[in-house]
């Protein structure tokens, strides 16, 4: 029988990997993440899970040491942060291009300077056009959940990519809440062992990286661009797997009260359920406001925005990431999503909740309010600070 | 050699071992690297040092450069305790 268990999002994650029954995981800690290779040292010392467990000296092996065992045809995970992910940032793209489906929870945390461990999307979003698929979890039955089906997606032979799982630095890696913990019968007959298509093979030896001149370099990224493009499909198939063996729900993007929705709000993770108890509220005051949560940034769900928000007078983007000099990441890809449409609603930017800045209910009505005012005096675009300081810093002009 | 299409293109940058043989990267040779056998010892460290496998022991032990692979990097005359190897410039 399943069971139930109180846990925090990195153990959570760290179950998932006992559960998939990971064969390799190289790993350095880093805060808000170093619970995950606590816990796996955990489950290897004790015999739970029968795994290579690789204590790195940096991240930038850890990923390295991930890119050989998945060569081999293993099934690897690890877990990272912020500087962590930084530091691997040369071996991540290596690893997509490999076409190797290594799995990496994120305990979401911001970007140094000034150094901070907090809340932030900062670090997968500067990550974002490796070639990994960007999952995004709200609550830490998700961390566990989507790690589970990131395996499945990414060992898909249509895909062969590698996936991170993004979840809220300590609103939940380290915050507790009850998870279902699945049977390991049921996740064997979901998950079944990964079947590779090339590994390294000391009785077959190849090459794996080999150099590309400019007469092929292109047809490789456009085979890595094809097969993030097929995932979408592969990503709706096993979550619909999912949901009849386990039960419960998951979409590329998920609609609450937008039907009749002028507003619609789009969240990414933990802020979600904040966003959710604002939508609530402005409802009961007769506002006609929705919301939509993005679980998969890559692939990008163009089709469902499209599809939630088309009839949509404004559309509001709450981001906890800044491209310095421009705005949010995520609010360019959705106006995109409209730029040839006859009919397309306002889009406004709001940065909010950046290096764990507490995001409150009374902020999202904050927000929702000065959307309002920007439609009714017409503003083409917004880009907005939610909640700083700001009054004695001016642009020069 | 240019893949006809995306179809042809191998799942990933992987390929089996005989295409370290098919490249020749002699080709990309600036300098040369010249034997005098007449100082050469046969100590045979410039075999282990070359990073391209490209020194050859021949059946009567001396060694030969194979500029088919040799890329001119010069590590075998700067290894050599004879200076029996000089690099020259290719033409």
């Amino acid at each position: 029988m399943a069971m139930k268990m109180v846990l925090r999002g990195n153990m959570a994650t760290a179950y998932a990997a006992k559960l998939a029954r990971v064969e390799v995981i190289p790993a350095y800690p880093i805060t808000p993440s170093t619970l995950f290779p606590e816990k796996i040292s955990e489950f290897v010392a004790n015999g739970e899970l029968k795994c290579q467990f690789i204590k790195c000296e940096s991240e930038h092996s850890a990923m390295s040491a991930c890119i050989g065992a998945s060569a081999t045809g293993a099934r690897v995970a690890t877990a990272t942060s912020s500087q962590g992910l930084a530091l691997m940032h040369e071996v991540v793209f290596i690893a997509a291009g490999l076409r190797l489906p290594i799995v990496m929870a994120i305990g979401n945390r911001a970007l140094s300077a000034p150094i901070n461990i907090w809340c932030d999307h900062q670090d997968t979003i500067a990550e974002r056009d490796s070639g990994w698929l960007q999952f995004y979890a709200e609550k830490n039955q998700e961390t566990l959940d989507l790690m589970l089906m990131a395996f499945k997606i990414c060992e898909d032979h249509r895909v062969l990519l590698p996936g991170m799982v993004g979840m809220d630095a300590f609103v939940l890696t380290h915050t507790m809440e009850c998870v279902d913990i699945p049977e390991q019968e049921e996740v064997d007959r979901f998950l079944p062992p990964y079947k590779p298509v090339y590994k390294l093979d000391v009785n077959n030896p190849m090459t794996f990286g080999a150099f590309s001149s400019p007469d092929n370099y292109m047809e490789f990224r456009y085979a890595v661009h094809m097969a993030m493009e097929s995932a979408v499909k592969v990503i709706d198939e096993v979550f619909e797997e999912f949901e009849k063996k386990f039960g419960r729900n998951y979409q590329r993007v998920v609609p609450f009260m937008v039907e009749d929705a002028e507003v619609i709000l789009v969240t990414i993770g933990s802020m979600t359920g904040t966003a959710r108890e604002a939508v609530r509220l402005l409802r009961s005051k007769g506002k006609k406001v929705g919301l939509l949560k993005i679980t998969t940034l890559r692939p990008f769900p163009k089709d469902l925005l499209k599809k939630y928000l088309k009839d949509a007078k404004v559309v509001v983007v709450l981001e906890r990431n800044i491209s310095l000099g421009f705005g949010g990441a995520v609010y360019p890809e959705i106006a995109a999503v409209f730029a040839n449409a006859a009919r397309r609603p306002k889009i406004y930017d709001f940065i909010i909740g950046l290096g764990g800045r507490d995001i409150v209910v009374e902020d999202i009505v904050k927000v929702y309010e000065i959307a309002m005012d920007a439609l009714k005096a017409k503003k083409a675009e917004m880009v907005e600070w939610i909640g700083v300081r700001k009054d004695e810093i001016e642009v020069i002009k | 050699m240019a893949f006809k299409s995306v179809k042809d293109v191998p799942l990933g940058p992987y390929c089996h071992l005989e295409s370290t043989l098919i490249n020749k990267t002699g080709e990309w040779r600036n300098m040369r690297p010249v034997l005098d056998r007449s100082k050469c010892i046969r100590c045979y460290i410039c075999w282990k040092f070359c990073p391209d496998v490209a020194i050859k022991i021949l059946p009567d032990g001396n060694i030969e450069h194979d500029y088919e692979f040799c890329k001119g990097c010069g590590i075998c005359a700067n290894e050599c305790p004879k200076k029996a190897i000089t690099m020259v410039r290719e033409e």
